[in-house]
Parts: C-alpha cells; structure tokens; sequence
C-alpha cells in the first residue's frame, strides 16, 4: 500500500514496475477501499461527467453568481476566442481559459461541480482534460486515468502541506490543483514519472505564496480569475517537463516550502477576507453592496 | 483519506465550507428527524457563517440538509421555496455561540409528533463537519468514518445490550471508536461509535428496539 507521504514514493512506485503513476494510484486506491479497479473507474468517469456539464453551465450567456457580484465571463471568453481567431494564446489555451472560468462560475451560481481538491480550484484540471478531450489529443479513458495521477499528487500535497486556503492560502487551492492538473497532462502526453514530479515542483514553485484574499469572502473574486491563471500554470509547467526542464527543487522539498510559507502567512490572507483584494476600497464597497451592514 | 477526497466530492457549489458542510450538518439533524414531518425548524447561525451565509448560500444549504438533501443536490439552490413549499415554519438567527468554531450552526427543529431536538457542529473545511452537540450533549461526530449514535436512558447494561445486538448480527462490524455522555445520571445519554465498516440499515430499527434505547441512527462516512 501506498502512504502517499512524498510525491517520490508515487514515482519510485511507477518507475519500479515501468507503469504510469494513475496505474500505481488506482490499483493502491482499489485496494485500500476494498473495491475493484473498474469500480473505481467507474465512479472517476461520473466525475468527469460532470465536470463536463459544469462547463455547459457555466458557459450559459446569462450565468451569474448567487451574489451578483460575477457571471459570464465564460460565455465572454468563449465569444471572443471565436470572434477574434482565438485571441492572443491561441484557440486551444483561450478555450481551456473559458472552461477553466466557466466551471469556476458554475460554482459561484451554487451550480453542480467536482472538487478538485477544493471547490475554490474546481475549474483548474476540468479546464486542462477536456479542452485536450475536445481537440481529440486524447481519448476519454485516458482522461479517466489521468484523474487518478492527479488525485495520487493532490493525496500528497493535502498530507505535506494544505489543500485548504483557510490554513495554507491560494497557493494550498489553485496552486494545488494547478501542480495536480500539470502532473496530469504531462502523463497524458507521455511524459515520465519523473517528468509527472518535475511538472508538480514547477507549478508549486510558480504559485508559493499565493494567498487567499476573497472580496467578501466569497468564493468569487478572484477566485473564478485564479482558476484560469492556475490553469495556464498547469500548461506551461507540464510543457517545461516534458520539454526536459526539470525541477531544480525536487517536489517535495516544494510542498514543505508552500506549507512553511502557508504557516507564515498571517491570518488576513488566509480565507478572512481581512486583507489582499479583500480590504482594497473596492473590495470593501462591493462586501458592503452584497452584506450590507451585516459585516 | 482517499482518492475521492481529493477528486470530488461532486457537490452544489460554491463552497465546500460554508456550502457542502453546511448540508451535512443539516443531514445529521435528518437523521435524527428520521422521515417525520417538521413544522419549525430555527438555525442559529454563528461566526462565519453568521456574517457570509447569505453569499454562500448556507442558510439554503443547512435546510436543504435538514430537508434530506445531499450535497450534490441541485435542490439546494431552492431550499427556501422548497421548506416554504412543505410548510415548514423555518427562521436563521445570528448570534455568535461562545467558544465555538466559526463555521458553528445550532439547529433547532420540531417536528409534527410534538417531538423537538438539537444539533450544534461546525464545518471545519473542505466539506469535513464536526458534530459536538446532539440534544445539548456531548458527542464526537467527525464524519471521518461511520458513526452509529444511540440515544438511550442511563441504565446498566444498555451499552452491553447494544454491543450484543452488533456483535451478534454482524460479527464483522468492529468498533473503532467510543465516546458516551450524559445529561444526568439515570437521564438521557447518547453513545457515539465509529465503525470500520457501513452497516446495513436495519442494524438501526434491531438497536432501537432495546430496552431504554429511545433512537438509534447511521451517519455515513461522509
């Protein structure tokens, strides 16, 4: 059985028996809650399922968040790509950006969606698996198995540092989901499961200290942006990996930094909304159009 | 920790706290209401929850719970209507519960066999709650694996009695955890046990039928 206490014993496990690390995961998960491997694929694909329709949502022209405060924005970016040839980064990358918001926005408008680790993160791995599914560079099982690897490096990033904002920041959500989702791809594209390890350290490195600054504490701005930043992060550090950039901190000296850096952080930046974008002018006057004098 | 905690849980956004706890917390008191009707049901709401419940949809999501909801449920976004709807008489009052943790909610409920009960228990993030009230005592409800809680009289031998009917009916059914509390000697206690396993459901009408034992329920690992 795996411990799941250091992304070097997910790769050594894989490396050892020449497999992927989703193989190493699922057949360790499937014995640990006494179900068989199909089972598990099973309910995986459900969550793919609705990562899918979370899309579909939150793409709709009229989306807004309970609050009001967000809405459309991947409907907006959607147009855009379509309208200007894909706009700056390309057709591929500017879906992927309004999967990634249109999730996040589900989300804010109390609409269905999977955790990835968290719900703040959610639009981050959605964004990456299904813009690479919609341009056929991978099949739908792949997508399946690639979930496992990233829930295999979210299992250890939750254990060596935090998968919650309230205890780590951002940096523990969208900077978790973006190392998850960036271990993800690089296996998918065929990378090593050294290169899986390369690609979390980068994303970890490329997102520490990140902090957790929600305008009204709500889980709206900017987090529904950050899932689209978390999201390119994913690309370019699965893209670094497998280009054979490689970590020069190994992943799990990262992930005992981001929760070193998570302990400093000081109680206003970690899910309070008492400091960051959340204590700006702005951020206060729009938590008082939302609460009013309630806060 | 599995895989599916990190992956998942599907769930009605938008957070896992304030959103998905909060329709645990309300399913814990579901259990407790057991398919009876309600007629009043009043959430004091403390700490967080107090300040940002309306943004997060926790007052939705508590009574959608409370309603038998889960957290996946689409129908928590119209658990106001939905409560409305059923008749029942519901209020949320803001009042911060000392000492608590703040994502704290006290639920009270009534229900139309004149019956009434109490929750207290926070969510402690990423969907994970803590029960520490049921009925004004102490219980130890994480949600981490599953619980069986039995509300009972303080009588000897009920824990053996209960035990008993556990061991005999299911033999694999092994106890990882106990916590007993009560109001007064001779008065209502409850016991709160987490099990390895999932018990089937009539484990609960075989431990409800014991001498003094007034309800039993099974709270799943969440």
């Amino acid at each position: 059985m795996l411990r799941y206490e250091s992304v070097s014993e997910l790769v050594a496990a894989a490396r050892d028996r020449g497999v992927r690390i989703s193989d190493v995961v699922l057949e360790d998960q499937a014995a640990v809650m006494e179900k068989t491997p199909l089972e598990l694929f099973e309910k995986m694909e459900i969550d793919l399922q609705v990562m899918r329709s979370a899309i579909a949502d939150g793409e709709r022209e009229g989306q807004r968040s309970m609050s009001g405060l967000t809405g459309g924005e991947g409907f907006r970016m959607n147009r855009y790509v379509a309208e200007k040839d894909g706009g700056l980064c390309g057709p591929f990358l500017g879906r992927a950006m309004a999967h990634a918001l249109a999730v996040a926005g589900c989300n804010a408008s109390m609409g269905r969606i999977v955790a990835a680790p968290t719900a703040g993160s959610c639009g981050i791995l959605p964004g990456c698996l299904i813009s690479l599914l919609e341009e056929g560079r991978i099949q739908e099982r792949e997508a399946v198995m690639a979930m496992f690897t990233a829930g295999g490096f979210g299992m250890v990033i939750a254990g060596r540092a935090s998968i919650a904002g309230a205890q780590g920041g951002c940096q523990a959500e969208c900077g978790s989901a973006a190392a998850m989702a960036a271990a993800a791809l690089v296996e998918l594209m065929g990378g090593t499961p050294d290169q899986c390890a390369d690609a979390c350290a980068i994303a970890i490195a490329s997102q520490m200290g990140l902090v957790c600054d929600p305008v009204a504490g709500l889980v709206e701005i900017p987090c529904i942006k950050r899932n689209v930043s978390g999201l390119m992060i994913a690309f370019s550090s699965a893209d670094l990996a497998l280009a054979g950039v490689e970590a020069r901190i190994p992943a799990d000296e990262c992930l005992d930094a981001m929760r070193e850096v998570g302990d400093a952080l000081p109680a206003s930046l970690k899910e309070t909304a008492g400091g960051g974008l959340a204590a700006t002018p702005t951020g206060r006057r729009l938590q008082e159009q939302v609460f009013g004098g309630e806060k | 920790m599995n895989v599916f905690d990190i992956i998942g849980p599907v769930m009605i956004g938008p957070s896992s706290s304030h959103t998905a706890g909060a329709v645990r917390l309300g399913r814990v008191a579901n259990k407790l209401i057991n398919g009876r009707g309600l007629t009043r049901v009043e959430i004091t709401l403390s700490g967080s929850f107090a300040r940002t419940y309306r943004g997060h949809g926790t007052d939705r999501a508590l009574l959608a719970g409370i309603m038998g909801y889960h957290s996946y449920s689409p129908e928590i976004r119209d658990a106001l209507e939905i409560a409305q709807a059923r008749g029942i008489d519901y209020a949320f009052l803001k009042r911060d519960i000392k000492g608590a943790h703040p994502n704290t909610a006290l639920i009270h409920y009534w229900t139309e066999d004149g019956d009434e009960g109490t929750v207290q228990g926070a969510s402690i993030g990423g969907g994970n709650i803590l029960v520490s009230r049921i009925n004004g005592m102490d219980v130890r409800l994480s949600g981490e694996n599953n619980t069986i809680i039995v509300m009972h009289r303080d009588k000897p031998g009920v824990i053996a009695a209960v035990t008993q009917v556990m061991h005999w009916q299911y033999a694999d059914l092994n106890i990882s955890s106990f916590y007993l509390s009560r109001e007064s000697r001779g008065g209502n206690s409850i016991m709160t046990m987490e099990v390895d396993s999932l018990p089937p459901e009539d484990l609960m009408a075989k431990i409800r039928e014991i001498d003094h034992v007034t309800n039993a329920i099974l709270v799943r690992r969440l």
